[in-house]
């Protein structure tokens, strides 16, 4: 008995030692989840109260740091005619959408892609585990985002392939050249309740002078009893 | 001895050995699974976390009723008094203020462990040492200073730090208060070169809830100040027998965050209710009316 102890002890160092895992399909994304972020969260708006509660007045996009043509595009905001010609939804795109006043509902879709819902502007999100198509279609407001685990107990996102939209309610735009980078983490609150830390960083060497980064918070809810769909609104 | 005694001390020492290089291993894997938190981080100050910097915004922070009056009462004029000019900030304003931060630790001689780390100072916020060697917080009586007293462990990759023992300050320069039972929880995750704190504030006399914030921080090549320049008090001549403040209901500024930018009172003068999305179903109604 005591030989199969070390025998055994000593593969498994063995096996450590050399990186060797055993044989088998690798496991899926969501099998493999060091963290769970599946579930109704509340954005908790402690900063930016103004740009993100309300929709701020034409011209206030301090702090972003925003090029010359950018401000330009921000100051001709009209509202009106995004909605006419149908983009009520350029602010709720995925360089803003988890920066918006609004519940999210975390779900896995399939082993491989997670499912992120927004009551306000009822968007979906798909988080792709898998490798990405050779042709990513048309443009989109959520455009394509490549999902992976960051071990120990991190979630990072990559989005491209995304529709020129507005980093704020007010006009404040970023380009289709735009790119995405985001961190999901979670932790405890103190006294009870979990939350959600998510990273943007929005890259976009057309409209932006330097990397726009925000983190924003989520409170975890027990159901989506508070969940209200809402259509997006330019205004 | 025999044959068989020391085949037995063999694989008795076999096995000795192999736990050993296990626990080893698993140490090893424990100690990777920390990251380097030391060097200097300039921050990405894209959000707003102090306000907009009109007496009174409070927007953002969920008050307690007894914390909004002491808020409400509070007028700046107080930083022309001497004793009140060098008072600085707590610990958890080194997520909300505008600079950057030096971290560097100290570790021990003999062991190579890391004893401590240390983010240097501001003009305006003491240095602040997490201790990282398991000693307790000490007693609930004992000395209360600007940065508190603060540990911290590793979670994974994560540093988590509790910091108790600040003496009573701000949480907002326009006045919404902290008390001396104020905690702070801080979680650093770094991503690559960027490090992100997410900290949360419970004060179980100014706060309704745990106030929540965080702030990103850049890697950067350029050294941080490890602590600024000494805060010297003046006399600016202008302060009377009292210490500025406005009575109950007499705040002039009240109203102006919703003149200026169209935030309604309740959430000017940090409402908890107002921090959650529903709140804008209140703000589209009374627009409405």
């Amino acid at each position: 008995m005591r030989v199969f102890f070390i025998a055994a002890l000593g593969t498994l160092l063995l096996g450590r030692m050399f990186g060797q895992v055993p044989a088998g399909p690798a496991p899926t994304a969501k099998a493999s989840a060091p963290i769970d972020i599946t579930g109704y969260w509340v954005a908790y708006v402690t900063e930016d109260w103004r740009f993100r509660m309300i929709t701020p007045r034409k011209g206030d996009y301090q702090p972003v740091p925003l090029s010359p043509e950018a401000r330009k595009i921000a100051d001709a905001w009209d509202p009106a005619a995004d909605e006419a010609a149908g983009n009520q939804c350029k602010s709720y795109g995925a360089g803003a959408i988890m920066r918006l006043a609004a519940r999210f509902h975390i779900t896995w879709q399939d082993d491989n892609t997670l499912r992120v819902e927004s009551d306000a502007g009822m968007q979906t999100r798909l988080l792709h585990f898998n490798a990405s198509p050779s042709s990513l279609g048309e443009r989109t407001w959520q455009g394509y985002s490549s999902a992976q685990w960051e071990k120990p107990s991190s979630l990072k996102v990559e989005t491209t392939n995304l529709r020129s939209g507005y980093l704020r309610k007010n006009g404040v735009p970023y380009s289709d050249n735009a790119a995405v980078t985001e961190y999901f983490d979670i932790a405890p609150i103190p006294g009870g309740g979990q939350v959600l830390l998510v990273t943007a960083i929005v890259d976009d060497p057309q409209y932006l002078r330097q990397p726009f980064t925000t983190s924003s918070q989520f409170k975890k809810e027990a159901d989506g009893s508070k969940w209200d769909a809402t259509p997006c609104t330019a205004k | 001895m025999g044959c068989h005694a020391v085949y037995r001390k063999m694989k008795s020492s076999a096995a000795t050995i192999l736990c050993a290089a296990l626990l080893c291993l698993t140490a090893t894997s424990a100690a990777r699974a920390q990251m380097e938190l030391t060097g200097s981080w300039t921050p990405r100050n894209h959000e707003f976390l102090t306000g907009d910097g009109l007496p009174v915004d409070f927007t953002g922070i969920p008050l307690s009723d007894e914390g909004r009056i002491r808020a409400l009462s509070y007028s700046e004029s107080q930083l022309e008094m001497p004793e009140h000019q060098c008072q600085g900030w707590p610990a958890f304003y080194l997520v909300q203020g505008p600079f950057g931060l030096r971290i560097w630790s100290e570790t021990d001689p003999l062991k190579g462990n890391v004893i401590s780390y240390t983010i240097g100072g501001w003009e305006d916020r003491a240095p602040m040492t997490i201790w990282m060697d398991g000693r307790p917080h000490p007693s609930e009586y004992a000395l209360h200073s600007r940065s508190g007293f603060t540990t911290g462990v590793w979670e994974g990759n994560t540093l988590v730090t509790f910091t108790t023992h600040m003496k009573a300050g701000f949480l907002r320069k326009t006045g919404a208060p902290s008390s001396d039972e104020a905690t702070t929880t801080m979680r650093f995750y770094r991503h690559g070169d960027l490090l992100t704190i997410l900290e949360i504030i419970v004060d179980p006399i100014y706060l309704a809830e745990p106030w929540i914030l965080s702030r990103s921080f850049q890697l950067s090549p350029t050294p941080q100040p490890p602590i600024g320049p000494p805060c010297v008090t003046a006399y600016e001549g202008s302060v009377g027998p009292t210490a500025p403040h406005y009575l109950p209901e007499k705040n002039p500024f009240v109203d102006e965050m919703t003149t200026k930018y169209g935030v309604p009172r309740d959430a000017a003068i940090g409402e908890p209710e107002t921090l959650y999305p529903e709140y804008r179903k209140k703000i589209q109604a009374a627009a409405n009316k």
